[in-house]
């Protein structure tokens, strides 16, 4: 075996740019399965670890049909009671034109109550937030973050003054913190957003109404007691009906981008695979040109009394260390291109590190590549009958 | 120790059919040394090959060590080619990429033999045909004679009883083939069997036994 091993290294040593053109094939596709997967597992590696950074700690639920019982302000208050739910607060909202002295920009305006801060966990810089007493008189007061301060007024120590919000002048309250991490920076950052009173929201806009559409919950104590408590509460309100609203929790979005990440890994590692396929296919060819080159040699080894195992064997891991040696060389250009792209987009804060699990699978994929394309080749030369393959003249 | 019967081999060349051999009956004992001689395309190959057990008959039986050599596998076949058997040819048929010590050694690697006693029986071979000093050039490297000194090397490396020699100084000069055959004079006298094709008369007279083949047909020149 060790003997067979060496007379493989050399005949691969004894060709080194045929052996190397024909490792080409398996090279790529072994670069091809690293590179691919390690980049889609370190992206959304980046993506997962910013969603669940957002905690994991709300429930969302909208309504679709109210089926003549609508829920408002009230009926969130007592749900507020029950056993398992935390608190709720409702969110609606709308687009209008934000206006300061001269200045005018687009600006998101949520409508809300007050426990929306803790469950959103939003950070205040300055002021307060909106307050019971807000809500109950429907006061025009706002809550606006950085990006709003800074663009709509022009600098951040702005409580006290007063924007208009479609014709209707608010006086800020509360500054809040940009949130990084929140959904809406993750799928866009730096949009300017407001929070004032829900039944502020209900004058400013008349898609609001006092029928709560949408709220979110946070739980008591975990989230699948406050979800199954919210989800019969609703379904006892509706009629049993589960098509009249959707409660979704992040996990859902966790589960969701995952099951996206799956497919494309999937996907990419069989495009992958197919090329590693060609490569063997061409390592059948190489192989098949040697042993018809060296029909002669093969003839003085059965003469001398080389069965046909050990011919076999000879040529089977002789393809087997090509692709090996294929394999080695892959995954290390593999790393040197992820260290090359690592530090490309190092201000990404992405990290695209070779996947050792999917290294694994490479080498053990190019191990049976070798063996199914190398069996017919070897085999051929096997079954060569001694006689013939000493009088072959090639 | 070879007891060919009524031994044929038919090659079907066309729509013909050629006797490389037509109903050759041969005994030959242990310890002999017997030498074949006939025309070119006669069958004295044909004949070498299937006693070296690389071919067999289409009819006839072959025994060798009073063993019928038509039921073995191909596998068998190549064992007993590794034991009983050293093949020296005209065109020394050494692996070109192997130096010489290693082509010494193949046999002993299929035979299983330990690497301690490889070196050792390899050294001990080459010393026989006196290339102790050519032992790590490739073949490339070495005259028509050495090569065919490495080939006797290799051919009694495994101590095989029987060595077969297809016109084994065919390609040499005179000189080298005085030596070659000096060699194969001492294996006769350690006990070995020989039997070796040639066209060369000298030669020829050297063995106990001469055997003439005309197309295919074996006819004892000599006992
Ligand atoms: N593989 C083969 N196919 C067809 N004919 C062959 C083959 N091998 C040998 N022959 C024929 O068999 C005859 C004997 O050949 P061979 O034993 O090589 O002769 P020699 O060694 O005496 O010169 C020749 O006529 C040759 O043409
Ligand atoms: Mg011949």
């Amino acid at each position: 075996m060790i003997q067979s091993f060496k007379m493989a290294l050399k005949s691969i040593a004894g060709n080194k740019f045929r052996s190397f053109l024909t490792m080409l094939g398996i090279i790529i596709g072994v670069m091809a399965l690293v590179i691919l997967v390690s980049l889609v597992s370190g992206a959304t590696g980046s993506v997962t670890d910013s969603i669940s950074r957002l905690g994991n700690n709300l429930l969302t639920v909208t309504i679709s049909d109210d089926k003549g019982s609508p829920i408002n302000l009230k009926t969130l208050n007592e749900w507020m009671e029950k056993d398992g739910i935390g608190l709720i607060a409702p969110s609606d909202e709308t687009s209008a034109t934000a206006r300061y002295e001269g200045n005018s920009s687009s600006v998101t305006i949520y409508g809300t109550t007050p426990p929306y801060e803790t469950i959103n966990g939003l950070s205040l810089l300055l002021g307060r937030f909106i307050k019971s007493s807000d809500v109950d008189n429907h006061t025009n007061v706002a809550v606006i973050n950085e990006t709003a301060a800074t663009e709509l007024i022009g600098y951040a120590d702005c409580i006290g003054e007063e924007v208009s919000l479609d014709g209707v002048k608010y006086t800020v309250v509360g500054l809040l913190e940009d949130d990084e991490d929140s959904l809406t920076a993750v799928f866009g950052r730096g949009s300017i957003v407001a929070y004032i009173p829900y039944t502020s929201l209900m004058r400013l806009s008349a898609e609001t109404t006092s029928n709560i559409t949408s709220f979110f919950v946070s739980a008591e104590t975990d989230m699948a007691t406050a979800e199954s408590v919210m989800t019969s509460l609703l379904m006892e309100r509706f009629d049993q009906d589960d098509d009249a609203f959707t409660v979704s929790s992040r996990d859902a979005l966790e589960d969701a981008m995952s099951s996206v990440t799956s497919v494309l890994m999937i996907l990419l590692g069989s495009i992958a695979g197919i090329s590693l396929i060609v490569g063997g296919i061409g390592i059948m060819n190489i192989m098949l040109v040697t042993v018809t080159e060296r029909t002669r040699e093969i003839g003085i080894r059965k003469a001398i009394g080389a069965g046909r195992g050990i011919i076999l064997q000879q040529f089977l891991l002789e393809s087997v260390v090509l692709c090996m040696f294929g394999c080695v060389i892959g995954v290390f250009l593999s790393w040197v291109v992820l260290r090359i792209i690592s530090v490309v987009v190092s201000s990404l804060s992405i990290s695209f590190t070779l996947e050792w699990n999917v290294v694994l699978i490479a080498v053990g994929f190019c191990f049976l590549i070798g063996i199914v394309f190398g069996l017919h080749p070897a085999n051929k030369a096997a079954k060569m009958a001694p006689i013939d393959a000493l009088r072959y003249n090639g | 120790m070879i007891d060919l019967k009524n031994v044929s081999r038919i090659y079907q060349v066309g729509s013909g059919k050629v006797y490389a051999l037509d109903k050759a009956t041969l005994h030959v004992d242990k310890g002999e040394f017997v030498s074949i001689t006939g025309p070119s395309g006669s069958g004295k190959s044909t004949l070498m090959n299937i006693i070296g057990c690389l071919d067999t008959a289409d009819s006839g039986t072959y025994l060798l060590d009073d063993i019928p050599i038509e039921d073995y596998t191909e596998t068998e076949l190549a064992k007993i080619r590794n034991r009983k058997i050293g093949f020296v040819f005209q065109n020394f048929n050494l692996i070109n990429k192997l130096t010489a010590e290693e082509n010494v050694e193949l046999p002993l690697i299929y035979r299983g033999v330990g690497k301690a006693e490889r070196k050792s029986r390899v050294s001990e071979a080459l010393e026989r045909v006196n290339l102790t000093n050519w032992s790590r050039h490739l073949p490339s490297e070495l005259s028509g004679g050495q090569q065919q000194r490495v080939a006797i090397a290799r051919a009694i490396i495994t101590r095989p009883s029987l060595i077969l020699g297809d016109e084994p100084t065919g390609n040499l000069d005179s000189k080298t083939t005085d030596e070659i055959m000096r060699i194969f004079r001492e294996l006769h006298q350690q006990g070995n069997t020989i039997m070796l094709i040639t066209h060369d008369r000298a030669i020829a007279e050297q063995a106990s036994r001469i055997i003439h083949i005309r197309d295919g047909k074996l006819s004892e020149v000599r006992i």
